[in-house]
């Protein structure tokens, strides 16, 4: 019943990831645990302690060939991010539009620490299509490579940075949103401060032949545990945090998915970037329609696909991601409803399995964001 | 106490005074993971075999539950609205989901034992 496997890679954790106990499923043509011992568990240990997820499965890309106002020019045709104001070490999250302003994907954009490169790490089932674009778009002035060679292994929750420590001064340096090259444990890894827990946390590339070494010297940590996909799945969705192919596509815009920031200031009024003619529309005339975050009544999940309605039950919106939140103990969502029934405070209706579930729109995140923004 | 019987859909059912208690095996639950709700049956609906009967929720995802065999449901476990972990911590005991009463018991003989559906699931 299973399609042979031949087709689907392992990262450099697989066997670790295997004597842990984990289940593996097939994500975005990578076997990856979904859970170890248990989502919940998982969850509730990254928000307390530190958990070690595999995200060697995140497409790497490296910009290089140029200095870098004129590679962050070249990048800010295709991306709308403030690219130019970036300091070096300095990381920023953004999007790829197409000329209807839908996004194509996201991603995180970061300036070399050592200035001699930009790095853009785009999800895993884009990364072909992303690396297309960017290829395209740079038009043989830059070199631009898909990293091939590199795991990603994310160390997160607020006992993270104590470990770092152990090996290197730099979690003394970064603050949330930078990065810098690091030495830890012996190994040379490319190290920021960053997730997708909405805890303090940092992800760490490092090259395949060190990763599997590199995550059994993290792991030994008494307060480090690994942590599979599940948990890394509800816990960005208490953290308010969008993903991709969920909760927006190419039919969703920037604004109507509540990242606006995604789109910088500067960039808002000057243009120039793919997409700016429709964004700029929506800046000026409003969204039709909203990404809110919904707290549900009761215990009983509202999942992606989930329609909302109104009182006379016809369908206003949809749910795109909804899941059990193990802190709040409460039924989350975040789902699409029409921008004038918007409003934080304002009850929705959801329809699970033909029963209607009341919720309520509240303020994103969730849960608060527990970022390092000072030392 | 009689026999445990138990589905290819993991489901167990076991006779306490002639009424059928059903669940989940521990080895479903196990697959499942963390159960966040049950929505149960309503008390009195009427069930054929294979019939959809119960919904398990687990962070993840969605289950359905189907019922192993016919007949009436007497009883459903109440605690589990509050604690739908028990399904977890217990399934097999404290964790059981509804009470049958059965139309049709030769409909049990058709049912896996405990040695068969422990080889099923290893």
């Amino acid at each position: 019943m299973s399609k042979p496997e031949e087709n689907i890679k392992q990262t450099s954790l697989y066997n670790l990831h295997i004597a842990n106990g984990g289940r593996m499923v097939d994500f975005c043509g990578y076997s990856l645990p979904i859970q170890y011992s248990g989502i919940v568990k998982e969850h509730i240990h990254t928000r307390n302690s530190a958990s070690l997820f595999d995200v060697s499965h995140m497409g790497q890309i490296i910009i290089t060939g140029g200095d870098f106002v004129s590679m962050a020019k070249a990048l800010e045709v295709l991306i709308p991010a403030d690219i130019l104001s970036l300091k070096p070490s300095e990381m920023r999250y953004s999007v790829l539009l197409n000329e209807g302003g839908g996004i194509i994907d996201d991603l995180i954009i970061t300036r070399d620490a050592k200035d001699l490169a930009i790095f853009i790490v785009v999800n895993a089932a884009t990364k072909e299509n992303d690396f297309a674009i960017l290829q395209k778009g740079l038009a043989g002035d830059f070199d631009i490579k898909l990293e091939m060679g590199k795991s990603l292994i994310a160390l997160q929750g607020p006992k993270a940075a104590q470990v770092i420590k152990k090996y290197s001064s730099i979690a003394n340096e970064l603050v949330f949103m930078t990065s810098g090259y690091a030495n830890i444990a012996g190994f040379e890894t490319y190290i920021s401060r960053s997730g997708y827990t909405g805890e303090d946390g940092f992800e760490i590339s490092v090259a395949d032949e060190d990763a599997l070494e590199l995550a059994k010297i993290l792991l030994e940590n008494e307060d480090v545990e690994f942590a599979g996909l599940g948990a890394r799945d509800s816990l960005r969705l208490e953290a308010g945090l969008c993903l991709y192919g969920h909760d927006m596509n190419e039919e969703i815009d920037p604004i109507s998915a509540s990242i606006i920031f995604a789109i910088g200031k500067r960039r808002r009024e000057e243009g120039g970037f793919v997409g700016f003619e429709k964004i700029s529309s929506i800046l000026a005339n409003g969204v039709e329609q909203k990404r809110v975050g919904v707290i549900f009544d009761g215990r009983m999940p509202v999942r992606e696909g989930a329609e909302i309605v109104d009182e006379q039950g016809q369908k206003i919106g949809h749910v795109t991601s909804g899941s059990f939140s193990p802190i709040l103990e409460k039924p989350i969502a975040f789902a699409y409803v029409p921008k004038t029934l918007s409003k934080i405070g304002n009850s929705v209706i959801a329809i699970v399995r033909g029963k209607q579930v009341l919720g309520t729109i509240v303020k994103m995140p969730f849960i608060a964001q527990n970022y390092l923004r000072s030392h | 106490m009689s026999e445990t019987k138990y589905s290819t859909d993991h489901e167990y059912i076991r006779l306490e005074a002639e009424v059928g208690v059903v669940g989940i095996s521990t080895y479903a639950q196990e697959q499942l993971g963390d159960i966040v709700y049950v929505e149960l049956p309503n008390v009195g609906a009427k069930l054929s075999k294979g019939d959809e009967v119960a919904v398990i929720e687990s962070v993840k995802a969605a289950s359905e539950l189907y019922s192993p065999v016919s007949g009436e449901v007497v009883e459903v476990n109440e605690a589990l609205n509050d604690e739908p972990a028990l399904v977890n911590s217990d399934a097999q005991g404290g964790g059981w989901i509804f009470k049958i009463s059965l139309s049709d018991k030769s409909e049990l003989d058709e049912m896996m034992d405990e040695a068969t559906y422990t080889s099923h699931t290893s």
